[in-house]
């Protein structure tokens, strides 16, 4: 089921883990560009931005049973940016949740795959999310509960960085910390660019994790593709018995190919099977870079 | 199902904030999944006491009813069965999208109660008073709307409630009412009950309005005018059969409601009524108006939602229905 889970010594990964992190990554992004490219147009940009995170939630830390996906002791997952769901699915159809076949139906008429995650509909997301800011409190009652249960369970929850503009994630910000979520661990998505363009210009956000930590929380500010510092970070957060952590991820929206890094308007983008192809072959080609240090170790 | 209509209709000494308090420990002493969540109005709802015996399963957000809706969704998606108070306007206005999104479109199992309906926000006035919380709850899928009419309803509701998943919003008065039934009764929900029968006119009333349409119908009778009156408490989903029935044996109908016509009661009713029975609709109620400051007999009488009204309403539908027949 979750086999590095066993391997773990430490808080630290070994290369091998990280290898496989990072292909599990480059191929969740694989199948998103696929995904998109099927129907034509997608959340690309976000989507590809929580890859690496994704990856490390995944594949190195949650607890899961695909056969079971509301098994008791899982670990929960909230994707509060509901629209990166097609990464979502694509990391749970790759684990088992799903036939990879199904990943194809993306946004077709009675597709159980959504834009947007629906509890009801796929197997493994957890909380309906696509409004954006409810996810984050949604996330905070789904700790609380196992809290009052006196439940182990960890509660990861994902927000987008123009999220952070909605009140209603500072409301959730006061609130976790006043109940003492500690198992609770947020991320945001820190790529600086929302829809209409980069975060400074529309609503600037500033120092995130300063901001968090000033609410009572115990918050880092990583490299947000680097599946080890997201790793140690997580690990770290798990170590904290009385505060919600936020991990702010600093990221590239769009990441993995060069047709969408960096880029505002890769948030819903238009692929063709020509740039398929050519999201593919740079794609292939990471994955090849990350077999030949492998080689090279 | 037993309803013991009470001889006398007087106003209760109970408040329903104390019912309210009483049902929902009584339900937290066997059921360790009851949690009670507020926006800093435990005390304006009288659920202290219930804080004080569970504080594990009371959680008082603070003034944020957006962020408690949500964590009353994540609650209820572990199994809990929040019950999330606030007043009727923040409940419904504020929330309605987390209501909405984190709570039904997610299929959660969340009991909103939003309190002070309508006139009964008194001296809070306008930005308080709300005449549209129902009308919002009404457009969203899969909700249960209800207004309990008395100390002996809202009981009996809140112990049914804590037991069927699903969405529902509870509006509630905090103060007294005026009493219609027996403690004891049992209600169905979605079954509006039948207070009087008549023949020439059916009065379908709601909350504050029920025991001014009973009055309405004892003045009526002296004039007359025979009224059933049917107590709709539950807006959605709403009893089409009693409704269609009252249509087809009396022939008019009003409908009572401390609540804005539009998208309420009357806009309910006239629903059900445009599609399988056409008759004379007289609408009592709040005619699209805002909320004000005031004592509940000043503002019932300024926004019209008394006896004299009522049987100035049903005159005016027998009228109708009369010239109609002459035509």
């Amino acid at each position: 089921m979750n086999d590095l889970k066993e391997q773990e010594v430490n808080d630290m990964l070994e290369k091998e883990q990280i290898r496989e992190l990072k292909r599990f990554s480059k191929r969740i992004q694989m199948e998103v560009m696929k995904m998109i490219a099927e129907i034509g147009v997608g959340h690309l940009g976000g989507s590809l931005s929580i890859t690496d995170l994704l990856a490390v939630l995944y594949g190195a830390e949650m607890k899961y049973d695909p056969k079971n996906p509301r098994w008791e002791g899982r670990d929960w997952l909230v994707v509060s940016k509901g629209h990166s769901g097609p990464a979502v699915y694509a990391a749970l159809a790759l684990k088992g949740f799903m036939p990879m076949s199904r990943l194809a139906t993306l946004n077709r008429p009675g597709t159980d795959l959504p834009s947007h995650c629906d509890r009801n509909h796929t197997p493994g997301i957890d909380m309906t999310t696509g409004s954006l800011g409810q996810g984050a409190s949604s996330a905070a009652g789904i700790a609380l509960a196992h809290k009052m249960d006196g439940k182990k369970n960890r509660i990861y929850l994902v927000l987008g960085d123009g999220e952070l503009d909605e009140g209603q994630v500072w409301e959730m910000a006061l609130f976790a910390p006043q109940h003492r979520l500690s198992n609770l661990t947020a991320f945001v998505d820190y790529n600086r660019l929302q829809l209409d363009g980069p975060t400074d210009e529309i609503c600037a956000l500033g120092d995130i994790a300063a901001k968090f930590r000033e609410f009572g929380w115990y918050a880092q500010s990583i490299d947000g593709h680097d599946v080890s510092a997201i790793y140690e970070a997580i690990e770290k957060a798990k170590k904290e018995s009385e505060k919600p952590s936020m991990i702010v991820l600093n990221t590239i929206k769009g990441n993995g190919w060069s047709g969408s890094a960096g880029r505002a308007s890769c948030h819903n983008q238009t692929v063709s099977k020509e740039q398929l192809a050519d999201a593919l072959r740079e794609m292939e080609a990471a994955l090849k870079e990350i077999e030949e240090e492998g080689e090279n170790e | 199902m037993s309803i013991r209509i009470a001889a006398e209709h007087l106003p209760e000494k109970k408040e329903m904030r104390r019912v309210y308090c009483e049902t929902l420990m009584e339900l937290a002493e066997n059921n360790r999944n009851i949690v009670v969540l507020d926006a800093d109005l435990m005390g304006a709802m009288g659920t202290k006491p219930f804080q004080a015996r569970f504080p594990e399963q009371a959680v008082d957000c603070g003034i944020q009813e957006a962020n408690m809706m949500g964590v009353a969704a994540g609650l209820s998606a572990v199994g809990k069965v929040p019950f999330a108070h606030t007043f009727g306007p923040f409940a419904t206005r504020r929330a309605c999208d987390q209501i909405f999104v984190s709570g039904a479109y997610a299929r959660m199992n969340v009991k909103v109660v939003g309190s002070d309906p309508g006139i009964t926000a008194m001296l809070n006035g306008g930005t308080h008073m709300p005449f549209e919380d129902m009308g919002i709850m009404r457009g969203i899928p899969t909700m249960t709307i209800l207004e309990p009419t008395d100390c002996a309803m809202l009981r009996d509701l809140i112990r049914q409630i804590a037991g069927i998943y699903g969405m529902y919003y509870m509006r509630l008065v905090r103060k007294t009412c005026v009493q219609i039934y027996e403690e004891g009764s049992e209600f169905e929900i979605g079954k509006a009950v039948m207070l009087r029968d008549g023949s020439d006119v059916t009065l379908i009333a709601s909350g504050f309005c029920t025991a001014e349409a009973l009055k309405a119908a004892k003045t009526l009778s002296a004039q007359g005018i025979e009224a059933r009156v049917l107590n709709l408490f539950t807006w959605k989903p709403i009893d089409t059969n009693a409704v269609v029935a009252a249509a087809g044996d009396t022939g008019a109908i009003v409908t009572a409601e401390n609540h804005n016509v539009i998208n309420g009661l009357g806009s309910a009713v006239a629903e059900v009524l445009a599609r399988s029975r056409p008759v004379p609709v007289e609408m009592i109620g709040v005619q699209d108006r805002f909320g004000e400051v005031g004592p509940l007999d000043y503002l019932a009488d300024r926004f019209g939602l008394t006896e004299p009204y009522i049987v100035e309403a049903a005159r005016k539908a027998v009228s109708r229905k009369m010239h109609k027949n002459m035509e």
